[in-house]
């Protein structure tokens, strides 16, 4: 799996047309030095020695140097990844306990008060983009109310703590983790409701058990094997949202790092960061998959 | 029998997954049918009778071409059909399915149903076709308004009119019927019953009828074969089979279906179950549930063998009065 | 097509959405007709004009150019974009789904692991990295947002058509002469496009919202060409000091992506079929009591453990009425066996279901009648009452002991659960009794299988399971719904021989709901016969066995082919069930009946006693 991404992320940057010397050296180049940088670089050579090499490099840990900032990717990305992670698995976290909550609530309750609000709040919540609702946050609690800093991670002047951290997360990480929630919620909620139809609902109603057990214990546990892949994918989400994110709150992530990197053309930064974070994704699934193996019996380890 | 058979079938065996897969060791692959021969008459009906983990289903699903056989032969009217193709098989030999509902597409009307085996197996221009549809909905006693119907419209006993008529619309020899009525209510199960021992008869086809229930195996059948984890266990005229089996596991089988008038009595002790059909056991595949088994029912498999006036038996010890 | 049309304008959310829709993509539709400034013109010295200002109806953005014009020409260009990424993601991913689907084998390994590591990117670092290959622009967002979605239509019809491919009419269609090319596109298409269209409909919000981020990000349409998103981007540096230039854009996607999802939810809803019967609505935990009150208590006679008196059982879908169960009564005496026969629709198990109200509600509904416990009426019971008698008192054995028990649950803690529902018990203990209780049921090993998964037992082990658990509080009364239809005949043999020794060692008063007469005649000293959701015939097993009273009882015994009778034709009933919406007048089996006469549909008959038989006929076969 991990080798696919290298592979997918290795095709898509050949695809670059032109030649990435000339991105390089610029236009006015000399064809000498051009073909210079190509047999350093190691262009010159056939596309799959060039993928190992490639390959080699990373599980070396060198990524490449980044000539838009002029220091080695790895430090960067490193950087930047960090900040990212405390964003999106708050985020995470906070999507994950409303959205399985609201489904659960929403579908014991179905058609009743609580369920009718919940999927108009999941409605609004998977409408709006996650950008504007973020710079409306800002115009509202930040602008308005004053409650919230307007962006950064910290304070400039004496801040750095924990608690001017938090400060500073509160917005962006509800802003991107409503859209997630919303999502996690509508699943969470034809999950259950499809499981409390089952038979063996029908067979613990008829043991006797009180309700309470019956909605936690029998059918929250069956829907969460149907939920759990989805959470899977919702950090996949939130670790996109957070692009937008942290360009609306002037987070200093790898997806801010990665939009302007494109712009400049930075495309080591780019393939750098591609794959550190589509590797930290797919780590997070092979977690995914092994909770999934551990909740149901049948499948198979 | 002194003619050539409507369907003759030699050392037939199936075994899934036993090809090595991509990445990984090789499993041992499950033996569903695990070396099956028989032969029958034109216009006979040979009764399949089997409990789940028998085979009879996958029998039947190479015995139309659904399934390539791992080994074995087929010889339909004394040509032996070699590719697992059913298109080729379609003329011959055509099936009809346990569950209606399942086996029409939902999306499609009965005339279109109906007219694609005509068109497909047989390249019936427009008018023959008309022609034919009309006879096809009158011998399975369909209304001819049925035809630009959709299968949900109907109830489970038509549905299975619709699965006869197409089976018929190829304009087989021989129908392989898998468990017709199983999945109907008894109130109608006779009516197809009857509908299909009349169509026979009309005919002149052969029937090759699956079923878990004795009854109704003795009702419809001339022969009858007991299938017993994937081979033969014995083989013989219905009626007799039933009244005086040979094989342990027959006996078994008729003593266990439950008949009014008859007190209730558990004929096995122990729960029993089937060997593990990765590794199936040395001898005789029953020896583990028979009060008859010795040490050579657990070290060597039984024959098929003769037991008497064509009836044949795969026991070291049958019963006989 | 017409009923989809019709269930889809029932919803009103997805009627306003789509007339929401449809507004904005006409209005989309017809902009270079609409007399709208240039989009592009700046004017300096008019930036940033508020809301409503002259010649400006929706204000100007930082350059001075009207925003009314800059949305209409962005919302039709976001429109567009959203629309062809979905549709090209759309074809692609179902063309990959049902290939893959159909094909199986090498094929699907190939696609899938494919799509699989295309999935195992964060869907816009996919984005962002083939934008990063292809330069940022309009065109090359779009490819970047319809690849990126691809996978997820894959993924999703392939599920539907693995499904599909090993339904029978496929290998129906090969019976008749049909390749794979022409199977696919003449079986499965057709019923996979519901599925395409869902998908479709309910992601087309979320492809526009990314065609939006992207430009959002400067990555999407170049200056001075403006989406949505770009709008929004540009105004992101003005944010704080003229917000409405945000604010505008932001609304509109807003509308744009919430219309399409309402209108989305709608087709799926009207697609689906499930919902077609309200099945996918919750139970209830007991059914719903609809009843006027209960009919006074008479003095059984004999005193009867359990009595079910006049009961109605309804299923109320919409206008439509079932009458499921219509005015049954039947008594069940201590350590008495009764069997309830009947085919399918005739009310049988769900009179059974209707004793603990465990009926699914909706559209259960029982409105009428009572049944009593001892005396004590147990219907109109508060939940916490019935809940106590639940597995208490009366336990139920189900039908398919592979749906009824909980796959992620070893069976020890299934039974454990059972015992500790009413006991007041320790683990520890309730594993000593669990394991007592497989013993009981004569489970082999059953040391070893405590701690299994259902799906590691066989059928036969499962259903002693279901017998265990229903033993668990000593039970006075189990009610067994077709416990042995699902089994084979070998097991079968043994479930029944085990239910029959628990009746005889502990007194158990069995109500055992069945088609099948062979199994009555063997189990119980009573029976009922029902047709159509009521009782028609009602004695003692052996008797009404050897001379049925009512035509319908002797029909149905006589077309079960009995064994040692050789080939022959079988005696078959004419005609069909009724259906419950449409029941005649008078007797439901008369349309069916070889002894009908004109007073059988004249009006109601009513079940006459004789002794210990009833019957409800005026013509019966034998006068009991």
């Amino acid at each position: 799996m991990l080798l696919g991404i290298t592979v997918i992320v290795f095709l898509i940057m050949s695809l670059i047309p032109g030649d990435p010397a000339t991105a390089i050296l610029g236009a006015y180049a000399t064809p000498e030095n051009v073909e210079k940088l190509n047999r350093d670089l190691g262009l010159d050579r056939p596309m799959v020695e060039r993928y190992f090499i490639w390959l080699g490099n990373m599980l070396q840990g060198d990524f490449g140097r980044s000539f838009s900032l002029n220091r080695p990717v790895i430090d960067e990305v490193a950087e930047r990844f960090s900040a990212t992670l405390v964003l999106a698995g708050t985020s995470f976290v906070l999507c994950a306990l409303f959205g399985i909550a609201a489904g659960v609530v929403s579908a014991v309750r179905q058609y009743g008060l609580a369920d009718r609000l919940i999927t108009f709040a999941v409605l609004i919540g998977i409408s709006v983009p996650s950008f504007f609702l973020g710079m409306i946050m800002i115009l509202f609690f930040a602008v308005r109310l004053r409650w919230f800093p307007v962006s950064g991670m910290y304070a400039i002047y004496g801040g750095g703590d924990l608690a001017d951290l938090l400060h500073h997360l509160v917005m962006p990480a509800v802003a991107l983790a409503a859209v997630a929630a919303g999502v996690v919620a509508r699943l969470s909620r034809s999950a259950m409701l499809e499981v409390l139809r089952q038979d063996y609902i029908r067979t613990a109603r008829a043991k006797g058990l009180r309700e309470r057990r019956v909605i936690f214990g029998h059918a929250l546990r069956s829907a969460m094997v149907s939920i759990i892949p989805v959470l899977g994918l919702q950090a996949g989400f939130v670790l996109s949202g957070a692009v937008y994110i942290e360009t609306v709150f002037q987070w200093p992530g790898v997806g801010r790092m990665l939009v302007d990197a494109i712009l400049k053309r930075d495309l080591m930064l780019v393939q750098g960061g591609v794959v550190f974070v589509a590797a930290a994704y797919v780590l997070f699934n092979i977690a995914v998959d092994v909770a999934q193996a551990l909740l149901d019996p049948r499948i198979k380890t | 029998m002194t003619s050539i058979p409507a369907l003759k079938v030699e050392d037939l065996r199936k075994t899934f997954g036993d090809r090595a897969p991509l990445l990984g060791r090789a499993r041992a692959g499950v033996q569903a049918v695990r070396g099956v021969s028989f032969a029958v008459a034109p216009g006979e009906t040979l009764a399949i009778v089997g409990e789940s983990g028998s085979g009879k289903s996958t029998l039947a699903r190479m015995l139309v071409g659904l399934l390539p056989p791992t080994a074995g032969r087929i010889e339909i009217e004394g040509r032996a059909l070699d590719t697992a193709d059913p298109a080729r098989f379609g003329r011959l030999i055509q099936y009809v399915f346990q569950d209606p509902a399942g086996s029409l597409n939902p999306r499609r009307s009965v005339r279109r149903i109906l007219e694609t085996p005509l068109k497909l197996l047989h390249r019936m221009p427009r008018a023959a076709r008309e022609k034919r549809l009309a006879e096809l909905l009158a011998a399975v006693s369909l209304p001819a308004d049925a035809l630009d119907r959709y299968p949900h419209e109907f109830s489970g006993g038509q549905a299975q009119r619709i699965g006869i008529a197409r089976a018929l619309a190829a304009d087989p020899r021989i129908l392989v019927l898998d468990e017709p009525v199983s999945a109907l209510d008894v109130s109608v199960q006779a009516q197809v019953l009857n509908l299909l021992a009349d169509l026979q008869r009309r005919m002149g086809l052969t029937y090759l009828f699956i079923t878990h229930d004795l009854a109704v195996a003795e009702a419809v059948s001339d022969r009858v074969m007991v299938l017993y984890f994937g081979a033969v266990a014995e083989l013989g005229p219905a009626r007799e089979v039933f009244a005086s089996p040979a094989h342990p596991y027959t006996k078994l089988l008729a003593d266990s279906a439950p008949v009014v008038g008859r007190a209730l009595r558990a004929p096995e002790a122990a729960e029993a179950e089937l060997p593990d059909p990765r590794h199936p056991p040395a001898g005789c595949a029953f020896a583990g549930r028979c009060p008859r088994a010795d040490a050579l029912c657990r070290a060597q498999e039984p024959p098929l063998e003769e037991i008497g006036d064509d009836r044949l038996a795969a026991c070291h010890h049958p019963l006989r009065e | 097509m017409t009923a989809f049309l019709q269930r889809l304008a029932r919803n009103r959310l997805a009627a306003a959405g789509g007339a929401m829709l449809a507004l904005i993509v006409l209005v989309a539709l017809a902009v270079p007709l609409l007399p709208l400034q240039d989009p592009n013109a700046t004017a300096t010295a008019e930036r940033f004009a508020r809301p409503l200002s002259e010649g400006h109806l929706l204000g100007t953005d930082h350059l001075g150019r009207d925003l009314l014009s800059r949305l209409a020409h962005g919302t039709r260009l976001s429109l567009a974009m959203g629309f062809a990424a979905a549709l090209i993601a759309a074809v692609l991913g179902s063309v990959l789904g049902i290939v893959a689907g159909f094909l199986g084998g090498r094929v699907d390994n190939v696609i899938m692991r494919g799509v699989d590591m295309l999935m195992g990117f964060p869907y816009v670092l996919l984005a962002l990295a083939i934008v990063a290959a292809l330069g940022p622009g309009l065109v090359n967002a779009l490819i970047a947002v319809a690849a990126v979605n691809v996978p997820f239509f894959a993924r999703n019809i392939r599920g539907v058509t693995v499904a599909l491919a090993g339904r029978e009419f496929v290998d129906a269609a090969r019976l008749s002469g049909m390749g794979n090319l022409r199977i696919m596109a003449v079986e499965i298409l057709p019923n996979v496009l519901p599925v395409i269209v869902i998908a479709l409909t309910t992601t087309t919000g979320w492809m526009i919202l990314e065609t939006a981020g992207l430009s959002f990000l400067g990555l999407g349409s170049q200056p001075p060409q403006a989406d949505l998103g770009s709008m929004l981007g540009e105004a992101r540096a003005a944010l704080i000091s003229h917000p409405h230039v945000a604010v505008v854009p932001g609304v509109m996607i807003f509308l744009v992506v919430m219309s399409i999802n309402l209108f989305g939810d709608g087709v799926r809803d009207a697609l689906d079929p499930r919902l077609g019967a309200g099945a996918l609505t919750r139970p209830l935990p007991a059914t719903v009591v609809d009843r006027p009150a209960p009919p006074p208590l008479r003095e059984p006679d004999p005193p009867a453990l359990l009595a079910i008196d006049d009961l109605r059982t309804e299923f109320r879908l919409g206008r439509r009425v079932l009458p499921a169960v219509d005015g049954v009564s039947l008594s069940l005496g201590r350590g008495e066996a009764v069997g309830l026969v009947g085919e399918s629709g005739s009310g049988k198990s769900v009179t059974a279901l209707s004793v603990m109200r465990l009926v699914a509600s909706p559209p259960g509904v029982i409105a009428g009648g009572a049944v009593r416990l001892d005396g004590e009426e147990v219907i109109g019971a508060p939940f916490e009452v019935l809940r106590a008698l639940r597995g208490r008192r009366v336990a139920y054995v189900f039908q398919d002991p592979q749906a009824t028990l909980h796959p992620l649950y070893r069976i020890g803690d299934q039974l454990a659960e059972a015992i500790r529902a009413h006991q007041p018990m320790g683990a520890r203990a309730a594993r000593v009794r669990a394991l007592e209780l497989l013993r009981d049921v004569r489970m082999p090993r059953p040391e070893d299988r405590i701690d299994d998964y259902p799906h590691q037992l066989s059928g036969g082990q499962r259903q002693r399971v279901g017998i265990a658990m229903a033993l668990a509080n000593n039970p006075d009364v189990i009610i067994a719904d077709e416990p042995t239809t699902a089994l084979d005949v070998t097991v079968q043999a043994q479930i029944l021989a085990l239910l029959e020794r628990l009746r005889r060692e502990r007194g158990l008063s069995i109500l055992f709901i069945t088609h099948d007469f062979g199994v009555v005649a063997q189990l119980c000293e009573r029976l009922a016969v029902m047709y159509a959701g009521r009782i028609v015939e009602e004695g003692p097993t052996a008797e009404v066995l050897a001379a049925p009273a009512h035509p319908y009882t002797r029909r149905l015994i006589a077309c079960v082919p009995e064994p040692g009778a050789g080939r022959r034709r079988l005696e078959a009933i004419p005609g069909l069930p009724p259906r419950l919406d449409a029941l005649p007048p008078g007797c439901a089996f008369a349309p069916r009946c070889h002894r009908a006469r004109p007073d059988c549909g004249a009006g109601d008959i009513p079940l006459r006693r004789a002794g210990a038989r009833a019957v409800r006929c005026l013509h019966p076969e034998t006068t009991p």
